[in-house]
């Protein structure tokens, strides 16, 4: 499979002492889904960030589609490649869900405003929310708000997707509907990066795992390896702590939440 | 001659001639504020300025239009362009531009502070979709920053009109001034006149502002 986007190498700090990633080097193909886990403050969504350059890397390379865009001035053009959706379903308070949706098409694309607007609510309607085009944002739910702002990312058509933790604002039963979307985009070979600590989400969703410690890939591997055999102890710590000792009821059994 | 006091209105054309001294408060007003509001958009963006030499010079600018008294700033300008650069400025420019200055200096502030108040994920979720900066701007950051400013425009607004009496100590010829011009040519017919041209004048200040407080309040309990 091509590579779409070749990451070498990169190291990125705020203080030149510390390295918020260190040394990681990664490639995702078309059609790929990476899952990327690790504890809080490990880096993972700096490295998501530096993908897009909404960071600015201090070593390394980006390569997009064989091209070097580690210091392309064209930082529009590389967004419009890679999408990207945020934690806290940053929304435009101002427009309406069509007007959010139509921004970018129309204004960075120059697309025309009726073919911008039947795609807009095509994909609206693919995650049930046709009837909520002309709505404000603040009359969403957060989980009604999360699946507009994908659909706000998926209007560009981008190569690569990222997901930044997209449902760790939400409420618990929102979390399942939001998710639902990004399964069926895997489902059509998406290609994604995504951020989560949702454990069984991961485990579904991923073709290949990458494991981040300290700024560091610390393991690399399939999610069926990943969650039964992880091979490194601080996986395994990680991993148990999503685990939870049964009490008082005299067995050995683990419950996994 | 022991006439009504309220008659004084109904003379000759006084209340007309208020009307006009009142169109001349609110042409000054609205004048100083329109370029107040076009000077305090750039004022404010450069306030938010990284470069300290820039943030220092703002700072100071508007430290001191907040220290100086307005009628102290009219006097500069005034008969400071007129001593010291020999420019006769009649009084109504005069009083624009001390006005603007001013304005210019405070709504420069306000548009600062709503500016930061603006979630800086905004700039992001902007920039993510390959938005340009001046995209950014344009469509998501100055939209939201108007909506929250409208309501302490419009108080900024209202203390200007309020503001346009001390203009009459620069010889221009507005209301107030109307006022005490007719209630001078009939001291010794009317000597009750001053409590009806002034009540009156306060009725007038009173017509143009509340309106503008109330949609104050309006838009403040609408958009919080």
């Amino acid at each position: 499979m091509q590579p779409i986007l070749q990451v070498k190498n990169i190291r990125k700090t705020y203080d030149a002492k510390n390295y918020v990633l260190d040394d990681i080097d990664f490639t995702i193909s078309k059609g790929e889904v990476v899952v990327i886990l690790g504890p809080s403050g490990c880096g993972k969504s700096t490295f998501l960030r530096c993908l897009n350059r909404l960071e600015e890397i201090n070593a390394g390379q980006l390569i997009l589609k064989g091209e070097d865009i580690t210091y392309s001035g064209n930082l529009s053009q590389i967004r419009q490649n890679i999408g990207m959706v945020f934690q806290n379903y940053e929304l435009f308070p101002n427009l309406t869900v069509l007007e959010n949706i139509l921004l970018a098409p129309t204004v960075v694309l120059k697309e025309k405003k009726a073919q911008a607007t039947q795609q807009a609510l095509q994909l609206l309607n693919r995650v049930g929310l046709e009837e909520k085009a002309q709505a404000y944002p603040r009359q969403l739910s957060g989980g009604q708000k999360q699946r507009v702002a994908i659909v706000r990312a998926l209007i560009m058509r981008p190569e690569i997707l990222l997901l930044d933790e997209i449902t760790a604002a939400l409420d618990p039963e929102m979390v399942r509907e939001v998710l639902q979307v990004v399964l069926e985009l895997a489902s059509e070979h998406k290609t994604m990066v995504i951020v989560t600590h949702e454990m069984a989400f991961a485990q579904a969703v991923a073709n290949r795992i990458l494991f981040l410690d300290k700024g560091k890939v610390v393991e690399e591997a399939t999610p069926d390896e990943f969650f039964t055999h992880p091979q490194t102890l601080r996986a395994q710590q990680f991993l148990n702590t999503f685990h939870y000792d049964m009490v008082n009821k005299g067995e050995k059994d683990n419950a996994t939440l | 001659m022991d006439s009504l006091g309220i008659s004084i209105l109904l003379k000759g054309t006084y209340f007309l001639q208020l009307l006009k001294g009142l169109s001349v408060t609110i042409e000054i007003a609205v004048i100083s504020m329109f370029l107040s509001l076009v000077f305090g958009f750039i004022v404010g963006i450069l306030m938010n300025s990284h470069n300290k030499i820039v943030q220092i010079f703002f700072r100071l600018y508007l430290e001191s239009v907040r220290i100086l008294p307005q009628l102290v700033l009219l006097y500069l300008v005034y008969f400071g362009a007129a001593t010291n650069f020999g420019l006769n400025l009649s009084g109504f420019t005069a009083a624009v531009i001390a006005f603007t200055y001013w304005g210019a200096a405070e709504m420069g502030d306000l548009v600062r502070s709503s500016l930061i108040s603006v979630d800086p994920h905004q700039y992001e979720s902007a920039y993510g979709l390959g938005l340009k900066k001046h995209q950014v701007y344009r469509f998501i950051i100055i939209p939201q920053t108007v909506k929250r400013l409208i309501p302490s425009v419009i108080n900024l607004f209202t203390r200007m009109v309020k503001t346009t009496s001390l203009v009459v100590l620069i010889g221009v010829v507005e209301v107030v001034k109307v006022g005490k011009q007719i209630i001078d040519v009939n001291r010794f017919i009317d000597p009750n006149s001053a409590i009806w041209i002034y009540g009156t004048i306060f009725l007038m200040y009173f017509v143009i502002c509340y309106p503008f407080t109330k949609l104050a309040s309006y838009l403040e309990n609408k958009v919080a």
